[in-house]
């Protein structure tokens, strides 16, 4: 193929604008949208840090992580199934799914009217846990894919389904540690790494996050998870099995939540049908302060992590600064509100 | 004589109880410029969709290259060399220009990366969507990676262009190309045209625009009411005789129209 001689008109010069400094920030924060909230964390630890310097204590810094580290993990999930512009509001239902499940394999002794399943292996328990919250994640895929539900929808009705599910199986019963073989809570163990203390669930997090970051950047189903979120219907024009690609994702964040079950019994201690009412919400809030757009095709999962830490460092730094409760619930939801504010504004940078 | 590229007869798409093709013959040569125009709901869309095997007809038979074919997707229309601009551009704005250009079509790194680790080759594909681009005239290749929602109209049309023009195409059917461009985008629009027929690519244009179709068009397909009601020329016929076809007011007979292919300048 050769190039023609000279073209007679000239789009080039279009391409090639220049653009003011303001301009080019914008343009650098519309393209890295975690950029913004990696600000907000830096900020938020200096601030925080001047004004009570136990905040920056190596303890309190290794607390900060250590507690980051559930949401932290389901926000993982959260961020591929917003990524499709979809929305999971299973995912606290489904990773305690998955948890009673393993737990109840592992479990020495069966307490009565619990199925006759303890005293197994626990890497098998762990497994089929897994396995358990993937095909959770599965349903929730097939039910949006085969009949174009809503994800919300569909989610908020397997979310009630998990949950009953779990009581219904598993009894509301809280599996103490004591109860559970070592490996169990092996994602609990931490180690020292100079003044600080990392458990191995922090690390599993931060390899998990290290590994999708890698994955959506360079792989065509990386490309096809932005590109279905972004316009579904031209993804499939262009060729893009748009089913397979929504199906997978859903699946994918089931292993995910699967890991963080684990994870849990590790960072709890025990594994109680009632960790926490509001993780579904609060991976929410991590993505979207993370700089993810609900709207998908645009964001990244470290964004996700950096969201999480802001959360959680605000949190901190408030009750370190003795504000109640209440006023810090308060100053997260402000927070949410701005973050999305400051994402909209962002995003203006298109023509 | 020379054979048609792409040809089409007896074609039958029914959505429900409208008819949208009712019978439709269809050819197009090598190295022309087709233009398709026709009133709103004459079917010009949906026989374009036929062979760009985003419909697939109920009835009749499409050939490309003279090898009958049934295409099911956008995908197997393209494994014969039959790519589609689609009005709304089948563009993922946020993924950059590199990305979009092989969107569903990615490069994988050579040996185990690619093969294991599924990774992809993003120097190949911004290299050669760079000199895609440039070969086309469009852009140098420091802006590849761009997000596509940063460009202009006519920028991104020219970034589909280029995707349908950069996989050794034989055919590019463009559906309404400047439907949403200023006149000065169009005018980059209607030269691209013209550059890929000096590549030798055929092209079938879907426009309402008349003078625009008058400008660049070797034939002129009039579709009315489901069916080809005349195939013209530029030279033969005038744009009101166009419009006089297009509404049934004009019936020409089949020995003054140019069924056959007219002679294409190199």
């Amino acid at each position: 193929m050769s190039a023609p001689a000279t073209p007679d008109y000239d789009l080039d010069e279009e391409f090639t604008t220049k653009r003011s400094t303001v301009q080019r920030i914008q343009m650098t924060l519309h393209r890295y949208p975690w950029l913004s909230s990696l600000i907000v964390l830096v900020a938020v630890i200096i601030v925080f840090g001047l004004v009570n310097e136990r905040f920056l204590l190596p303890n309190t810094i290794s607390l900060m992580i250590q507690q980051t580290v559930i949401v932290g993990t389901l926000a993982i999930a959260q961020t591929l199934i917003i990524l499709t512009a979809g929305i999971d509001l299973s995912i606290g239902a489904i990773m305690i799914f998955g948890q009673m499940l393993m737990a109840n394999f592992a479990v020495y002794t069966t307490a009565s009217n619990v199925l006759p399943i303890a005293g197994q292996n626990p890497i098998i328990a762990i497994i089929l846990g897994i396995m358990a919250a993937t095909a959770a994640g599965a349903v929730n895929g097939f039910l949006i894919v085969r009949f174009n539900l809503p994800p919300f929808i569909v989610t908020l009705g397997t979310w009630s389904v998990f949950m009953g599910l779990t009581l219904i199986l598993f009894k509301a019963r809280t599996i103490q540690g004591p109860e559970m073989p070592e490996t169990m809570k092996f994602m609990g163990d931490s180690f020292p790494v100079g003044p600080f203390n990392f458990s191995f669930g922090v690390v599993t997090m931060f390899v998990l996050y290290l590994l999708f970051a890698w994955i959506l950047k360079n792989t065509a189903w990386g490309t096809h998870v932005y590109a279905v979120g972004d316009d579904p219907v031209a993804a499939q024009l262009t060729g893009i099995n748009t089913k397979r690609v929504l199906f997978s994702v859903y699946l994918v964040a089931g292993v995910v939540m699967g890991i963080a079950a684990w994870i849990t019994i590790g960072r709890v201690g025990s594994a109680s049908p009632n960790v926490d009412p509001m993780l579904n919400l609060q991976t929410i809030t991590a993505v979207v302060i993370g700089g993810t757009s609900l709207f998908g095709g645009r964001g990244a999962v470290i964004g996700s992590l950096i969201g999480a830490m802001i959360v959680n460092a605000v949190e901190m730094g408030l009750s370190l600064a003795g504000v109640d409760q209440a006023y810090r619930t308060t100053a997260i939801g402000l927070l949410v509100i701005l973050a999305v504010g400051v994402d909209q504004w962002i995003r203006k940078v298109k023509q | 004589m020379t054979e048609p590229i792409v040809k089409g007869r007896n074609l039958v798409k029914r959505f429900g109880s409208v008819t949208g093709l009712n019978h439709a013959d269809f050819d197009l040569y090598p190295g022309e410029v087709l233009a398709v125009i026709g009133d709103n709901g004459a079917g010009k869309s949906t026989l374009i969709k036929c062979f760009a095997g985003a419909h697939t007809p109920d009835e009749g038979q499409m050939w490309v290259e003279g090898k009958e074919v049934a295409f099911k997707s956008t995908h197997e229309a393209r494994e014969h060399g039959v790519e589609t601009v689609f009005q709304t551009l089948a563009v993922a704005p946020a993924l950059d220009i590199s990305a979009n250009l092989y969107l569903g079509r990615e490069l994988r790194k050579p040996g185990i990366l690619g093969k294991v680790f599924r990774t992809l080759d993003k120097k190949r594909m911004r290299k050669e969507s760079g000199e895609h681009l440039q070969d086309l005239g469009i852009m140098t290749v420091q802006n590849i990676t761009q997000s596509v929602e940063t460009l202009s109209g006519g920028q991104r049309q020219a970034v589909s262009v280029a995707r349908a023009a950069a996989f050794g195409s034989q055919v590019i059917i463009l559906d309404e190309p400047t439907a949403a461009l200023g006149v000065r985008e169009s005018a980059k629009v209607l030269n691209l045209i013209q550059d890929l027929r000096k590549r030798g690519i055929s092209v079938i244009l879907i426009s309402h625009n008349m003078p625009q179709v008058f400008e660049v068009a070797d034939r002129i397909h009039v579709q009315r009411l489901g069916q080809r009601a005349a195939v013209i020329t530029p030279k033969t016929h005038s744009m009101n005789d166009a419009v006089a076809i297009m509404t049934g007011a004009l019936q020409v007979p089949e020995s003054e129209q140019t069924l056959g292919p007219v002679n294409v300048p190199a």
